[in-house]
């Protein structure tokens, strides 16, 4: 039953004395939640495995990033597709987090674990960002059940936030959706955001979506996109942020690495010598 | 669309004080029933929202994101936000989402409205 709160349901303090404030205060249940295993294990900081087929730098050690810690304005973008009456919420998303890399658009990759998308999951990012550099950055699996997952971003990541990848049943049809919760994780992504950022993000999950619908079985996939700024206020006491930039990082890396490459190259050629 | 099973009741604390119970399941599909219980509570002389988690049941991702959005409004008015209530369970995905950075947690209500007051 759906019960609004309103002007009928405030009662005073009087009204509750203290016994009843505690006890509306429940003590902690000793059975777990039946959310419990849905969500990820508190992590301080991210913990990485190798993963081939990407760099897989800057996310090992980082914290993670809410829309909180974020810097630039917070928007919510929601993506959404109908999926047609004979797939279900849950055939969606079990296909979806099964085979998530694959409906990545091309030029971007994703090395996410074997198994698929998993709570307390941390996945490799490449991500095309033109002039033949990779952004290297990270997603962890904040929740995942069987109607939806979270991928939640760390330091240096473009944006500081979540998407959820979700799908529900409405009428008579199943719509899918990804949306995210974000802010730019400092002032050059930001600024990055605004002059065409936000456009390309839109294509990438657009892509995506589509990409699901065709897996799904869907002849012509339509994705509905929606933009709406949260709040317009940007966060400079975050702009140190900008510390972790996995954009000038992956940049500095891609430049660097021939010279790293011929430095190890060096370094073995000596010890075979010296040895 | 499911309909949400969450119920939330304002009390309030003097002119700048509120209190709202939450009991039941915080999903994104109950954003109209804490859109509203805001409204009930943060009037404009609201200055201090107290959230009280002690009947909460289930969350999931989108719930927090929801409360990401009602943390917006709340400092679009000036208003301290804090907790109360949250099992270990739901204390820990406070942390690992870094709400708690700008959610106030705090042991009991008497704590709550207390720590909020100083």
């Amino acid at each position: 039953m759906t019960e609004t709160a309103g002007p009928d349901k405030v009662a005073t303090a009087d009204q509750i004395g203290l016994s009843a404030r505690e006890a509306a205060a429940r003590p902690p249940d000793t059975a777990p939640p039946r959310d419990a295993a849905s969500w990820a294990r508190k992590v301080d900081r991210l913990e990485v495995d190798h993963r081939s087929g990407v760099r897989g730098t800057n996310v090992a050690g980082r914290r993670l990033t809410g829309p909180v810690q974020g810097f630039g304005k917070m928007w919510q973008k929601t993506y959404r597709m109908d999926a047609g009456p004979q797939i279900t919420p849950e055939q969606a998303i079990a296909t979806w987090r099964e085979h998530f890399p694959e409906f990545w658009p091309k030029g971007n990759r994703f090395a996410g674990a074997l198994t698929g998308i998993n709570p307390g999951d941390v996945a490799l990012l490449d991500l095309a960002i033109g002039g033949g550099v990779k952004l290297s950055t990270g997603v962890f699996v904040l929740y995942a059940d069987a109607e939806s997952f979270t991928l939640m971003t760390p330091q240096g990541h473009m944006f500081a936030g979540w998407i959820t990848f979700s799908a529900e049943r409405a009428d008579d049809t199943t719509m899918v959706q990804a949306q995210v919760l974000m802010r730019a994780n400092d002032p050059l992504y930001e600024i990055a955001m605004t002059l065409g950022g936000h456009r390309k993000e839109d294509k990438f999950w657009a892509a995506t979506l589509t990409a699901l619908g065709h897996r799904l079985g869907l002849p012509d996939p339509k994705v509905e996109a929606r933009s709406t700024c949260v709040d317009s206020k940007r966060q400079w006491r975050h702009s140190r942020n900008i510390w972790h930039n996995s954009m000038v990082r992956s940049v500095l890396q891609t430049i660097s690495a021939p010279l790293v490459g011929l430095s190890r190259l060096a370094r073995g050629m000596n010890s075979r010598t010296n040895g | 669309m499911n309909a949400p099973t969450l119920t939330m009741d304002v009390r309030r604390f003097g002119e700048t004080t509120a209190v709202v119970d939450i009991r039941g399941e915080v999903t994104a599909a109950c954003e109209p029933v804490l859109m509203s219980a805001y409204e009930a509570a943060g009037g404009t002389a609201t200055s201090r929202l107290v959230l009280n988690f002690g009947g909460l049941e289930y969350m999931n991702s989108g719930g927090i994101g929801m409360l990401v959005t009602l943390l917006v409004r709340a400092n679009r008015q000036r208003q301290q936000l804090a907790a109360y209530g949250l099992s270990e369970h739901y204390r820990e995905i406070f942390e690992l989402t870094r709400l708690d950075e700008a959610i106030t947690i705090y042991d009991s209500e008497e704590s709550a409205l207390h720590g909020v007051v100083r």
